[in-house]
């Protein structure tokens, strides 16, 4: 873990309509942290994800990824200006996302789901993307399952085929959002051991919005607790969750433990 | 000259002034004919409906066989089959009542589903709520079910009014003149064809226009939740 | 005069009807695809094209856009100096693929809107381009779900060719007109007619539904 930030938000600010969900946002990772985001709905938290993932522009302040700025470009002359859709390609490329609702594309098979994206997106022949494809199965385990359509495999199945989906892009940083909020609590900790696993053996910078509290202590270097639009407290997690400073942090911690 | 109306050929301008009258006598026919086989379709529609919803295979599948068959078949041949086989049954109507009869006919197997789709969507539930009350099964029909299909019913029998008014010209070939027949017989003596079919066209989009708007209008004045019959 | 013996008039006829049918249903399509997409479109001229052909085509009547091709058209072109004269089967075809063209533009479009936000999300974090999301991601999920109304434009393109006898095109319609002004036997000719096209539609509606089970074989439940 280098001590640069990959991912920094400078008085980041996203409305909707009247209602404020960042407000003046500061927040950073670091290159190869793990974090977790929890707080209560509407804090904002996926939307700090969204942004990051470019389905969500920004209505003031400069998030910067890997050093440049993700929804401006540098002018000739030095200033900020808002960023074309080229640029915004380019910067994508360093990212990945898992959604909530998995979004698998329905009408490709699961290795297809895999392979799609880096043949037409990153140019890779059919048997590299392939390869490619079958080894991230084998990671997530599910080799066997290559040839099935989405809507056959089981939901923790198919968040599994989500992850691997947004790996074979090889990006630096991987957002999960909310990963394993629709799923059936008895398939919650396949999909879980599968992120765990990822956090162990890879380098890659992760960032997490759940609402598993353990799983969030365990696999994260950092927790931050959302709240109203900003970063209420943030800590290492097992000063945050058993020793919280805040009293907002303390109440919510007890009202998600109590469930 | 039609219609004791003269046309001024010496300009483009001037003609399509000088026949724009022709072609609204046209228009009335057209609008006519419309309306007319538009009360045909709603009525024969209902009729095939009830017995699509008959509970004996005896009624309802001959009633889905001949719907069925009215759809699929070209509102061309069934025209010209009630215009030249009527008359060998004794039975004569002016043209343009057949032609209305025949627009009447083809659309009543679409506003027959019309019904059925927007009763069955009212009827699930409701049913068993009026039976549940005790409401005999005329006055659930009658109090409950229909009040709430009308506001679902009005704006697809909108589409198919419009619809209708577009296949008005087909009425033509058995000497209806409506506007297109109007245009072409205006064409025929006057070897210009462009102006009068050009401004039937123009006609037509206003009248589509209007009627379309129309249909809007009246979906949003009509209740969503139904309306009170009393 | 015995029926039978209509039947090798009314069998050629359905020949040119089936013909009409298949290119002008194919045109039609390929017409809904390049009209329902351009109204999508963020260039605003490719969008005004669009919308322009679809509300003239279906604001107008098919007889009306018929007789405009075969009878004005030439006239217009006269004025410009181009022979703009139509063969009857082009006249024909061009009117018949027009007009269903712009009653398909909007399936298309509706289909396409259709398709969830999250694909083009999952599409968008994936960094498929504009127009490989289109190609790749929504028109495959949004080509099922146009199936349906495609069979009904399909039959609707069927019971229409019927117009193109009125400018002498040997259709099955046209065949029974002219052995109806031959023999005056109608009501046995108009009902062989009306049999011969019901018969075509069935063979149509049973076609659709196999093309709508291959492009949506994919889908839960279509195994």
């Amino acid at each position: 873990m280098s001590d640069e930030p990959i991912i920094k938000f400078d008085k980041v600010v996203k409305r909707f309509g009247d209602l404020t969900v960042l407000n003046e946002l500061d927040f950073e990772v670091k290159k190869g942290e793990k974090v977790s985001i929890i707080g209560p709905s509407g804090s904002g938290k996926s939307t700090v994800l969204r942004i990051l993932m470019t389905l969500e522009d920004i209505n003031g302040g400069v998030v910067t990824v890997g050093g440049e700025p993700l929804w401006h470009e540098k002018a000739p002359d030095g200033s900020l200006v808002p960023a074309s859709e080229t640029h915004l390609r380019k910067m994508r490329t360093q990212l990945g996302m898992v959604f909530q609702q998995f979004n698998l594309f329905p009408h490709m098979t699961v290795l297809r789901n895999i392979t799609e994206a880096p043949v037409q997106v990153l140019g890779l022949t059919k048997q590299e993307a392939k390869q490619r494809g079958e080894e991230l199965l084998e990671l997530v385990g599910l080799a066997d399952q290559a040839q099935k359509y989405p809507h056959q495999l089981s939901g923790g199945q198919q968040q599994r085929v989500g992850i691997a989906r947004a790996l074979a892009m090889r990006p630096n940083i991987l957002l999960f959002d909310e990963p394993t909020s629709a799923l059936d609590p008895e398939l919650v900790g396949e999909v879980l051991n599968v992120i765990g696993k990822l956090a162990e053996e890879h380098d890659l910078t992760m960032l997490l919005v759940t609402h598993e509290m353990r799983f969030a202590r365990e696999v994260s270097d950092r927790v931050c607790f959302f709240d109203q639009g900003r970063i209420r407290e943030e800590g290492a997690p097992e000063d945050l969750f058993t020793d919280p400073n805040e009293e907002r942090t303390r109440e919510f911690l007890q009202a998600v433990l109590d469930n | 000259m039609l219609f004791g109306i003269a046309w001024d050929t010496s300009s483009g301008w001037a003609f399509a002034v000088s026949i724009l009258p022709i072609l609204l006598i046209g228009m009335w026919v057209t609008i006519q004919a419309t309306v007319l086989g538009f009360f045909i379709a709603l009525a024969v529609g209902l009729v095939w409906a009830a017995l699509k919803a008959a509970p004996l295979k005896i009624i309802s599948w001959p009633a889905a066989v001949v719907t069925e068959f009215l759809r699929d078949t070209p509102l061309l041949i069934q025209l010209f089959f009630l215009y030249y086989v009527l008359p060998e049954f004794g039975i004569t109507l002016p043209a343009f009542m057949t032609g209305a009869l025949a627009l009447g006919l083809q659309y009543s197997a679409y506003t027959s589903e019309v019904y059925r789709a927007g009763i069955e969507a009212v009827a699930k539930g409701q049913h068993e709520a009026a039976r549940a009350l005790n409401l005999s099964g005329g006055r659930t029909f009658t109090h409950i079910i229909l009040p709430q299909a009308i506001p679902r019913i009005v704006p697809a029998m909108g589409n198919y009014l419009v619809s209708i008014m577009k296949d008005v010209p087909l009425l033509s070939v058995v000497t209806v003149l409506e506007m297109l027949n109007v245009a072409r017989i205006i064409g025929d003596r006057t070897f210009n064809y462009l102006v009068p079919l050009s401004m039937v066209g123009a006609l037509y989009l206003i009248m589509t226009l209007v009627a379309s708007a129309g249909v809007r209008l009246l979906d949003n004045w009509l209740p969503k939740q139904g309306i009170p019959l009393k | 005069m015995d029926w039978t013996q209509y039947l090798t008039p009314l069998t050629l006829g359905a020949w040119v009807t089936i013909e009409l049918t298949i290119y002008s249903t194919v045109f039609g399509a390929l017409l809904a695809f390049a009209a329902g997409i351009g109204k999508l479109a963020h260039n605003p001229l490719i969008r005004a094209i669009s919308i322009g052909y679809i509300e003239i085509f279906r604001g107008t009547s098919l007889l009306v856009q018929l007789f405009w091709l075969y009878f004005a058209l030439p006239v217009a072109g006269q004025a410009i100096g181009i022979d703009l004269r139509l063969p009857p089967v082009a006249a024909g075809v061009l009117a018949l693929s027009l007009n269903i063209g712009a009653y398909g533009a909007e399936v298309v479009r509706g289909a396409i809107q259709s398709v969830s936000k999250d694909q083009y999300e999952a599409a968008r974090a994936l960094n498929f381009t504009p127009r490989k999301t289109l190609w790749r991601v929504a028109l495959p999920q949004a080509i099922p779900e146009m199936m349906p109304p495609f069979g009904n434009l399909a039959i609707q393109n069927l019971k229409d060719t019927a117009l193109v006898s009125l400018i002498s095109l040997s259709d099955l319609a046209f065949r029974a007109e002219q052995l109806r002004n031959f023999t005056q036997d109608s009501t046995t000719i108009y009902t062989l007619a009306l049999l011969m096209y019901f018969g075509l539609a069935l063979v149509l509606t049973a076609m659709m539904k196999l093309l709508e089970r291959f492009v949506g074989r994919w889908r839960a439940g279509a195994r």
